[in-house]
């Protein structure tokens, strides 16, 4: 075998009384990916972020081509050759796609006011490479979630570094896009490079990889071929869990039920683009719907306009009456509660804090039954009850909105790609919870997912959006053979 | 990277001949109306730089300006320093002022900087009224010589430095240089991670915004005949720069130099009505921003999008 690329020796990360990242070492060669896996919290990013230089590591050494680069500063390390996808997008608001990625390009001289030449030519080739040949003009903001991530993947190899970091990037990506970054990512490793994977597509990481390390509290807990990793009893029991299981009950109960929420042919409008096109949805109470639907398809603005935060034509009625002008507060107070798929948790205060706001109204008894049930679903957001959110994990982040819109107590309550960033043990929580919801409450839900497998085990109902459009309504059961291509 | 096109920059050109001939016909008034205008262009249009493109939010672009006039006056008046020379020294006082205030800019950002610049406008105060001895203290500082007596000449050099400035300020922030300082203002991680030095391109962007500002400064300092703190110290200055750079459009360093003379010139023409005009000029400024925050140069429609 030759020399490594990268070595990492007992590298050890420490937040406080919280320890991270716990003596770890290992070796990524050039022309390899290498899978770097474990449940929420257990140091993935955290990992990532000492090699490039985000975070500075406590103690341990990271040897890049044999010279150590622990503690460097970040510039100083993209210039010797790593470059970093980050798990959150950080894109330049201000610059076009095309910009963006020509930034990577230009030499960090304050002499310069050229790009160097040949440099334009360059950015559009990687832009190409990405599948960014469309929307290179076009400024970050306005761009589909994938299209977004591609052009991370395009600044990250902007400078042609012999190390890539990948931080989830297949996190809310539909199967096809999924299946376009990995070949991209394919192709890193074919022109040499050495790529470290983090995700929790777990069944994408086992055909991608070379090699798979998991980890667990911020220790190796296993190292090895995909296949073994997978099967090892400690990685199945702390990351990989039991699976998903389906509770679907009988049409007929459901639609003996009043109509709670009653969506009635909306149209919605960004400028003159088109999100939401005659729309029509109708949830019973007590009703569990999904709606899936691919990125862009139009599932966050149809939420949005039913939690009142865009406006548009066309009327919705809620508990029997059409609603009126009533503020997004008003609407809330009514009991639809949004966890929103940008999580939107305020990032300087604690996660009790978080969690304490949005219980303020119940009752002090009910507020901490609620708290102490959530605490059980989730059991890493009482371990972390005194960090800020900002600090938080991806994953952690996802748990913390899923449990403060649960601490709003909602009647309705609508949850916007609930499953991005989760491990998968927290997905067969999170399902246990669902069902556990249904089977003790009178709430309902609206679950937005492109994530099927996640979404058709928790429905009465599956609408499916495409293109602004409802194209479909019906079973689960039929879901498959009737709406399923494309999504299965 | 976007290149100014000629149809874009035609109206501009036809603008800038109309005041490049305005002299013979303008009356002296008019003209150092103007003057005072062009200068105070270039401070609105330097504190463009620092804060429409790199993002630093500085609340107190008077220090910066306050020094430049304060080097070049006390480098005339004191050591006589020849003009050219003292506008040279202010230039570097100003420089040094502004990599000096970027040191805690690496450290804050958002509204602590702008507290820390502010203080910075202070403390000058405070200096100059401490040492009034060689400043001048609150009566100000008269310097023995000036750029011209005549009204035509001042006005011919304020015109030509504004819009060398305007130029050398916007072919920077149009440039690779522009778009790093701009990356390093928007995500200090994203951009270092790209490979860049964030810090030596917010020094860089503070030294650059010092440069333009302390000449302009100094240029003013030799136009008025005096450095005053009312007239390049105040905080009540630096705010107006703010507001003319708001007003005319952030990051479009043209914009600057828009809301600068509008202001100016709005000033004047309101003096009849006494006190009352700053009032109304204020509050002229405060519904246009909230109406247009993409400021004056927002209402053309070629800038949408862009
Ligand atoms: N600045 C910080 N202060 C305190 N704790 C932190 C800080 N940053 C991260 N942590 C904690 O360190 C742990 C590891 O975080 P890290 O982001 O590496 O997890 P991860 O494995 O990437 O998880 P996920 O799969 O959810 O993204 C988490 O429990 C997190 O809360
Ligand atoms: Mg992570």
């Amino acid at each position: 075998m030759p020399q490594p690329i990268l070595v990492v020796d007992r590298l050890h990360k420490r937040f406080g009384g919280l320890i991270a990242v716990k003596s770890l070492d290992f070796a990524l060669h050039s022309g390899e990916i290498l899978g770097l896996i474990g449940p929420n919290g257990s140091g993935k990013s955290t990992v990532m972020q000492m090699i490039m230089g985000v975070v500075k590591p406590t103690s341990g050494a990271i040897l890049l081509n044999g010279s150590d680069i622990a503690g460097k500063p970040i510039f100083e390390i993209a210039r010797a050759g790593i470059g970093i996808v980050f798990q959150h997008s950080r894109p330049l608001r201000l610059q076009t796609v095309l910009e963006n990625i020509l930034l990577g390009l230009l030499p960090d001289r304050i002499d310069r006011l050229r790009p160097p030449p040949g440099a334009i030519d360059r950015a559009r080739a990687i832009a190409a490479e990405c599948g960014l040949a469309a929307v290179l003009d076009r400024m970050p903001a306005t761009l589909p979630f994938a299209d977004l991530r591609r052009m991370e993947l395009a600044k990250a190899i902007a400078r042609d570094p012999q190390v890539v970091l990948i931080d989830e990037p297949f996190a809310g990506l539909t199967r096809g896009e999924v299946d376009d970054f990995a070949a991209l990512i394919t192709r890193f490793r074919d022109q040499g490079r050495a790529v470290m994977l983090v995700d929790h597509n777990v069944k994408s990481i086992a055909s991608l990889a070379d090699r798979v390390l998991a980890l667990y509290l911020g220790e190796k807990i296993a190292e090895g071929a995909p296949g073994a990793v997978m099967r090892d009893e400690t990685v199945r029991r702390v990351y990989l869990g039991g699976g998903i299981e389906t509770h679907e009950r009988p049409e007929a109960d459901i639609a003996a039920r009043k109509v709670l929420l009653d969506v009635r042919g909306i149209s919605l409008f960004y400028g003159k683009a088109q999100a939401l096109d005659d729309v029509s949805l109708t949830i019973h109470e007590g009703e569990f719907v999904s709606v899936v639907g691919l990125n862009g398809a139009g599932k966050t603005s149809l939420f949005n306009a039913i939690s009142g935060l865009v406006p548009f034509r066309g009327a919705i009625a809620w508990n029997g009456a059409v609603r009126g002008r009533e503020s997004a507060a008003a609407i809330a107070r009514a009991g639809i509660v949004q966890c929103p798929e940008t999580r939107e948790l305020f990032g300087a205060m604690s996660v009790a804090d978080n969690l304490a706001l949005a219980g303020q109204r119940l009752p002090d008894q009910e507020r901490a039954e609620r708290l102490a049930w959530l605490f059980g679903l989730f059991p890493i957001l009482k371990a972390r009850g005194e960090q800020h959110a900002r600090t938080l994990s991806g994953g952690e982040q996802q748990m913390l909105a899923i449990a403060r819109s649960l601490m709003l107590k909602p009647r309705l309550l609508i949850l916007d790609e609930p499953t991005l960033g989760l491990a998968p043990v927290i997905l067969g929580q999170l399902s246990e919870a669902l069902t556990r919801l249904r089977e003790t409450t009178d709430i309902t839900v609206l679950l937005g997912e492109q994530n099927v497998t996640f979404a058709l085990p928790h429905a009465d109902r599956v609408y499916v959006l495409e293109h602004a459009r409802m194209v479909w309504q019906g079973s689960p059961a039929r879901f498959a053979e009737e709406a399923g291509a494309g999504y299965l | 990277m976007r290149t100014i096109s000629l149809r874009r920059a035609l109206p501009l050109i036809i603008v800038l001949v109309f005041l490049a001939v305005l002299p013979l016909g303008a009356n002296g008034y008019i003209l150092g109306v103007l003057t005072t205008a062009f200068y105070f262009a270039v401070f609105a249009m330097s504190w463009d730089l620092l804060f429409g493109y790199a993002g630093e939010v500085n609340f107190g672009p008077t220090f910066l300006i306050g020094l430049g006039a304060y080097g070049a006056g006390m480098a005339n008046a004191l050591l006589h320093a020849p003009v050219p020379l003292a506008i040279l020294i202010g230039a570097i006082v100003a420089v040094a002022g502004g990599v000096a205030l970027a040191i805690p800019a690496l450290r804050l950002s958002g509204p602590y900087l702008g507290l820390i610049t502010l203080v910075a406008v202070l403390l000058l105060q405070q200096a100059i009224v401490i040492f009034a001895g060689v400043t001048g203290g609150e009566i100000g500082l008269s310097v023995p010589d000036v750029l011209s007596i005549d009204s035509g000449p001042n006005y011919e050099y304020a015109l030509a430095f504004m819009i060398i400035s305007g130029l050398v300020l916007s072919i920077i922030a149009r440039s690779s240089l522009g778009m790093i300082l701009q990356a390093a203002g928007q995500d200090k991680i994203a951009a270092a991670a790209l490979g860049f030095n964030a810090t030596r391109h917010k020094i860089m962007a503070f030294a650059i915004s010092a440069l333009f500002s302390g000449l302009a400064g100094a240029l003013l300092v030799f136009y008025l005949g005096t450095a005053s703190v009312s007239a390049v110290v105040d905080v009540s200055i630096g705010v107006r720069v703010i507001i003319a750079a708001v007003l005319g459009g952030r990051r479009t360093i043209i914009g600057g130099a828009i809301g600068a003379i509008f202001l100016i010139v709005a000033g004047e023409l309101l003096r009849p009505i006494g006190q009352l005009s700053t009032f109304v000029v204020a509050l002229i400024a405060l519904i246009v921003i909230v109406i247009l925050p993409d400021g004056l140069l927002g209402l053309l429609p070629s800038r949408r999008g862009a």
